[in-house]
């Protein structure tokens, strides 16, 4: 029996507020699940699982502040296979009356999920049966909280239903956009409209990036190198890469660059990892954090997990999969605190250079500025066109030095002229 | 407005909401006045491509760079 507690998403993160469970008591957990949302300064974030288990009992109710480390709910730690922790499930649902009745005060709702999670159960043991995936079991479980909560009820998820009550909306005047029309927590939002405020509150973003801007300028002694790399081969290379494919396969600039920077980061310790405790821990692996603005204000900059490991077309997608859900204002805890050094990319429509500012307890951050076309001298003295991009390195002097911080521009430099060795 | 120009303008909507087409103007940079992204931008082609299914090749992106020339394309490009 473990407790699922509410994790810390940044070193300037004191509370979040829990806005979601994604799973309901009785629900097989696995390892990387994303257990319930939770809102933060920086956004709606989804928090997972790091463990297998059942999902016992939810400790916190939704729209619920709370401290970090605070438990959030009970896990059971089951280590057999799913049908037999599904039975697991049922028969602590089913036997264990007295630990569910504690809580008289919350009792209607506590019955609801009772009822809840032995048809959740029920559903999955069939599904195991037939080995459907993880992902048909999740919707069969939902489909079956709709059912149950169904016939001469309105159908409505129960994330929905609480917050529907704590803004004081009648839930029969809610239009429903889910499975069979039933009401989910996007359309409490739009119909409250409160969504903006939920999803990307702006002004506490702004208050969480000051934080953390602030932290590092006062505590983390900056150095600075600056390099042009031309690019034409890196351009031409990859304008023959997307000739051939569709719009929906092609490859942007920002991935060969993030690539060449994850390549040097495996070669140069110094700038992969964290300054924590007065010393520097370099990172096995470089989960490069991608600086994405958003729309309307605001930045984040969450991992792109094993960076090098990826090659090109995993990383694009990896990338429009970050940015789709950030825009959405849906990443997970991982993604946030995890990056071990950040690149910020200005694209296209830039100016020439972006000076970064490190992200405690980063070491690194590298800028890439907007490629533009300049002559270029050649051996024989003769003038051609060619494409250029300014990078930049802000490094943290406590770990590393300009001398080694010029190498990694360098072998940045290096990779991005032989693109055909980024594939 | 043509059909072309409505759908362009809704495809626009998704990615930047937060901009009107009578706010900005239609024979400057599309991606400079919605600012858009090359992110979006890709996200962009990819749907009108599926929309007037025509194939649009990077090597035409100078071609449809303000509202106006990228509505023409896709005339152009659908009634081929």
């Amino acid at each position: 029996m473990g407790k699922f507690l509410m994790p810390s998403l940044g070193s300037d993160m004191e509370s979040g507020t829990l806005v979601e469970w994604e799973k309901n008591p009785g629900d097989a957990i696995c390892r990387g699940d994303v257990l319930a949302v939770v809102e933060t300064q920086k956004g709606a974030i989804e928090i997972e699982a790091f463990e297998n288990g059942i999902l016992t009992k939810q400790l916190i109710e939704i729209g619920t502040a709370v401290p970090v480390g605070t438990p959030l709910a009970v896990i059971d730690s089951v280590t057999s296979s799913t049908k037999v922790d599904t039975e697991a499930a049922v028969e602590s649902v089913y036997t264990n009356p007295s630990t569910q009745s504690a809580d008289t005060e919350v009792e209607p709702s506590i019955h609801e999920s009772v009822d809840l999670a032995v048809s959740a159960a029920r559903t999955k043991e069939v599904d195991s049966a037939v080995g459907v995936t993880a992902d048909t079991n999740k919707h069969a479980s939902e489909q079956s909280l709709l059912e149950n909560a169904s016939t001469n009820r309105i159908r409505i998820t129960p994330a929905a239903r609480a917050l529907a009550e704590n803004l004081g909306l009648a839930i029969d005047t809610l239009a429903g956009s889910g499975p069979s029309g039933a009401i989910v927590l996007d359309d409490v939002c739009r119909f409250s409209s409160v969504k903006g405020e939920f999803a990307q509150p702006l002004e506490a973003m702004r208050t969480a990036i000051a934080a953390a801007m602030t932290r590092s300028k006062k505590e983390i002694p900056h150095y600075y190198l600056a390099h042009t790399i031309h690019i034409s081969a890196a351009k031409a290379w990859l304008e023959y890469f997307n000739a051939q494919r569709d719009a929906s396969q092609r490859i942007l600039l920002g991935v060969l660059l993030l690539k060449a920077v994850a390549l040097a980061c495996e070669k140069f310790g110094e700038f992969n990892g964290y300054y924590t405790d007065g010393r520097f821990q370099p990172s096995d692996h470089v989960h490069a954090g991608m600086a994405i603005n958003l729309r309307g204000g605001g930045l984040v900059a969450p991992a792109i997990h094993n960076t090098h490991e990826l090659n090109i077309d995993q990383l694009m997608e990896c990338m429009l999969d970050l940015v789709k859900r950030v825009r959405a204002g849906r990443f997970r805890a991982a993604e946030l605190s995890d990056p071990t050094i950040t690149v910020s990319s200005l694209g296209d429509r830039g100016v020439n250079s972006l000076i970064g500012i490190i992200y405690p307890p980063q070491v690194a951050i590298v800028g890439f500025g907007t490629p533009v076309i300049r002559p270029l001298v050649d051996d024989n003295g003769d003038i051609h066109a060619g494409t250029f991009i300014d990078v930049t390195l802000a490094a943290d002097h406590r770990v590393s030095d300009g001398h080694r911080g010029a190498l990694f521009l360098r072998f940045i430099q290096k990779q991005l002229e032989h693109p055909e060795s980024l594939v | 407005m043509s059909i072309t120009e409505s759908v362009v303008q809704q495809h626009l909507y998704r990615i930047a909401p937060d901009i009107d087409l009578s706010q900005i103007d239609i024979n400057a940079d599309i991606r400079e006045e919605y600012d858009i992204d090359s992110m979006d931008y890709l996200h962009l082609i990819i749907a009108l491509g599926k929309h007037f299914d025509i194939v649009i090749p990077e090597a035409d992106y100078p071609k449809i760079s303000s509202f106006n020339s990228l509505c023409r394309y896709l005339e152009e490009g659908a009634a081929v």
